[in-house]
């Protein structure tokens, strides 16, 4: 059935919406096809020249270019080729692949891992990389008084050794399987060994900082000397920072920039049509999620969670707040992306008998559940609560939404209400995602759900270096968070971008919005 | 002392009282928002341990009268202090945003004051005619629609549909002066058309009002021409509203502007403030307010100075 949906989509019988709709619709994972994409940005062989132009929500005038405090979508950008980079680049099929580390190898139980550095490779002041300076990058985020954002992840990392100017070793608290995926974060680059002011933005990226106004604007020009000889084709980068939809897609219509992240998707098939416009749809990279407290009545009981996660009509949610650009979620938090996505579950549908059956079995009829929400958790999320109210009134269960204000929404609701709106940017790992929020000690538990034998099985995975293995672990996991966890998750937003035609590139990531952040080092233009 | 800088004197001196009661409430404002810059800068991501670092790191640790007092004493001596959120120094973030939005605002000015005045001499000339309603409507309508509504028509239009204009000014320094008045010119017609009425009615308003008493009766009676009467009789007389209003609306060019930035994306001090507010960065937030209650302050004294340089019987009066 796929097969078939993907040969019309090919031959141009159906559009790309409605192909995501009816792959969705029977519950196949609607992943596009790599090659579909291509069909206005296709093109063989990167050129080099020109000015890239990006016009980007996602950077404020209080951003600092510390890695350590990246959490908005410009800054983090810089570290993936821009004007840093990490050991280590996530490709498009969610592979770890070599960045600043050329090779790596764990030694068997996954507790060590020895990274072998690229030779050649300097920062823009000309000073070559050696292993100090990827030791004191790492090291860092560790510190307590720092408050790093990725504190949690670099803490197991108990030994940092040096073997020569090209060797680092780390060994870890315990196994991980992934340690790779972890220092391909944004906020993992290599800098300089001691550098106090990060703000110049030295690094070893393929561009290096002329001028930096935090919130307003940036411009770089290609660093010479950069080690990567494929990658970095424009001359020059401007990136331009525009909060404002509607000043983005003028930007793009007018052609005074040539990129613009997240357009309106109520009104992205009309950029669409505009022959000089492409849009870049990647699917599933952000989770919408409703997490419900499992420590705390009426959560606290399986069933009622179940009744929930059947009475969600999650096509409508999917059509009316995503547009179509995205994907039903299953109530687990991997996206089709990942590697390791049990894309075999059956897709959790709207039921309102079962939703009743389970609600019955609860003893809860005539029950009121209250839906903390605000568009502070994502864009609509007031919208599908009430949408939300009107599906479950149809199953006999009673939502009631309670709009909070978009200030302070994190601190006062989210983890605090016992059923929220929310949102999570998809991680490359499950362990990642799993270990972040899943598991019984993580800190952004936000569903006080503790599981022993998910628990059991997230330890066991992190040490299991045969992928068939950790495959079938993965997919156990996801059922049991499916099935038994605290979180509903009715859609799974894709990425969207749009760009002027002139920019071309090969299949984008997922990962991320952008090409995965890298697009400033893996676009280039046609002529 | 002549007994205007007396009174200039004692205005200062009142206004920098107002401010440092302006800087506390400013405090107390940003205090009693939810959430602080910790759990603004980590978001979702924070945890108890990583909150608990950034409060001390940031010194918001301390009660919040020895942080106001630290900052006070700053300022006394000069220093707007560093950025919460990215330790740069406030002095550097605000300059530049400053200068452009006077640029913007003096644009505006350049053009939306003498116009106002002369459109509203004219309707005060021609008062009850066709082209006084033409003016009324027009300058009515241009008012009655939000700012944010006239900058995405003006861009549909100038910028999308013809494409002869700049639909975003993001100006920055590495372009001409003649770049950068390109840059805005959608900006200013905008701001210009939210406060030409408002200066046009009352320039038409105070010179009807004049027109009515009797030295313009007997003006008349002497024959005087028309424009003559306005321009040597009326004018001076009803100079005082009008710079009130003119001042008035410069003072709302500088400070009130935000949404105008945001939507031209230019890069001014609106954005600055809203992006600290939204960040609790306190020492941000109090120096734009600052700047904010300084100019407020400083206009205001200017209108009242100039109406009384410009009306024989308050100079008097004052003498």
């Amino acid at each position: 059935m796929i097969k078939k949906l993907e040969e019309k989509l090919e031959h141009g019988k159906i559009s790309r919406r409605k192909f995501l709709a009816l792959s969705a619709a029977i519950g196949a994972s609607a992943v596009l096809p790599g090659s579909l994409f291509q069909s206005k940005a296709f093109a063989a062989t990167p050129k080099q020249g020109g000015r890239l132009r990006l016009g980007l929500q996602g950077g404020s005038t209080s951003d600092s270019m510390d890695p350590a405090k990246f959490n908005d979508v410009f800054v983090q950008m810089t570290s993936m080729g821009f004007l840093r980079n990490p050991l280590v680049e996530i490709d498009h099929k969610g592979n770890a692949i070599p960045d600043l580390a050329e090779s790596w190898e764990a030694q068997p139980g996954a507790k060590v891992w020895v990274f072998n550095l690229r030779k050649g490779a300097e920062f823009h002041n000309g000073k070559s990389v050696d292993a100090d300076d990827v030791i004191f990058s790492i090291q860092r985020h560790q510190n307590p008084e720092l408050a790093s954002q990725i504190k949690t992840l670099m803490q197991p990392i108990q030994v940092f050794k040096k073997d020569g100017p090209h060797r680092v070793i780390f060994e870890l608290a315990g196994p991980n399987a992934d340690f790779p995926y972890l220092l391909a974060d944004t906020r993992a680059p290599i800098v300089p060994a001691g550098t106090t002011n990060f703000e110049a933005g030295m690094g070893t990226g393929g561009y290096q900082l002329v001028e930096y106004q935090p919130g307003v604007r940036a411009f770089a020009k290609r660093f010479p000397n950069y080690f990567k000889k494929n990658r970095a084709h424009f001359n020059e980068v401007e990136v331009t920072i525009m909060g404002d939809v509607n000043a983005r897609t003028t930007a793009l219509k007018t052609n005074q920039v040539d990129v613009i992240n997240r357009p309106d998707r109520k009104t992205a098939h009309l950029l669409a049509t505009d022959k000089n416009i492409q849009l870049i749809n990647v699917p599933g990279g952000i989770l919408y999620t409703f997490p419900m407290l499992c420590e705390t009545p009426p959560f606290d009981n399986v069933d009622v969670r179940l009744a929930l996660k059947y009475s969600v009509d999650r096509e409508d949610m999917l059509k009316t707040i995503l547009r179509g650009y995205g994907v039903l979620g299953n109530d687990h938090p991997i996206a089709p992306t990942v590697k390791y996505c049990a894309t075999g579950l059956p897709q959790r549908a709207y039921d309102p008998d079962k939703a009743r059956f389970h609600l019955k079995k609860a003893g809860m009829e005539g029950q009121t559940f209250k839906l903390h929400t605000s568009d502070a958790a994502f864009a609509g999320a007031v919208d599908a609560a009430l949408l939300w109210q009107q599906h479950a009134q149809k199953a006999g269960i009673k939502v009631e939404v309670v709009r909070e204000p978009v200030d302070g929404y994190w601190d006062n609701v989210w983890k605090k209400k016992p059923w929220s709106a929310c949102f999570w940017n998809a991680r490359v790992t499950c362990d990642w995602m799993f270990t972040m929020a899943y598991a019984a000690d993580a800190s952004a538990n936000d569903m006080q759900w503790k599981n022993p034998r998910f628990n059991e099985l997230l330890v066991a995975a992190r040490g299991e270096l045969d992928d068939k293995k950790r495959g079938e672990i993965y997919k156990d996991m996801q059922s049991i968070v499916r099935d038994e966890g605290g979180v509903v998750i009715p859609m799974i937003a894709n990425m969207v971008d749009a760009a002027n035609t002139k920019v071309k590139f090969e299949t984008p990531a997922g990962n991320q919005e952008l090409d995965g952040m890298r697009a400033i080092e893996r676009w280039w233009f046609d002529a | 002392m002549t007994p205007l800088s007396q009174m200039v004197t004692k205005r200062l001196t009142a206004g920098v009282l107002t401010i440092a009661v302006v800087s506390i409430i400013i405090f107390i404002g940003v205090e009693a928002l939810p959430g602080d810059p910790a759990t603004a800068i980590l978001g979702q991501q924070a945890t108890p341990e990583n909150l608990a670092a950034l409060r001390k790191e940031l010194k918001l640790d301390l009660p919040p009268h020895v942080r106001y007092f630290s900052w006070l004493s700053d300022v006394a001596h000069g220093d707007l202090g560093r950025s919460l959120t990215n330790q740069r120094p406030v002095a550097e973030m605000i300059g530049w945003r400053f200068w452009n939005t006077l640029f913007l605002a003096a644009a505006a000015a350049a053009v939306a004051v003498p116009l106002a005045i002369m459109l509203g001499m004219l309707a005060a000339l021609y008062h009850d005619s066709w082209l006084d309603r033409l003016l009324s409507i027009s300058s009515l309508s241009a008012i009655s629609f939000p700012e944010f509504f006239v900058g995405y028509i003006l861009i549909a239009v100038f910028a999308v549909k013809i494409g002869i204009l700049p639909g975003v000014a993001s100006i920055h320094p590495g372009m001409t002066l003649s770049q950068k008045l390109v840059s805005i010119i959608l900006p200013t017609i905008t701001l210009m058309l939210v406060v030409l009425a408002h200066m046009m009615r009352m320039t038409r308003a105070a010179i009807i009002g004049i027109l009515t008493s009797p030295y313009i009766e007997m003006a008349k009676l002497k024959g005087i021409r028309q424009g003559r009467i306005i321009y040597h009789h009326a004018i001076p007389n009803a100079l005082a509203p009008i710079i009130n209003v003119v001042i008035m609306d410069l003072a709302w060019l500088v400070v009130g502007v935000v949404v105008v930035e945001v939507v031209f994306v230019y890069p001014g001090l609106g954005q600055l403030l809203v992006d600290a507010v939204s960040k609790r960065d306190l020492p941000v937030v109090q120096a734009s307010g600052l700047i904010f209650a300084c100019t407020y302050i400083l206009l205001n004294l200017t209108a009242d100075v100039l109406a009384i340089l410009t009306n024989p019987k308050l100079r008097s009066a004052v003498r």
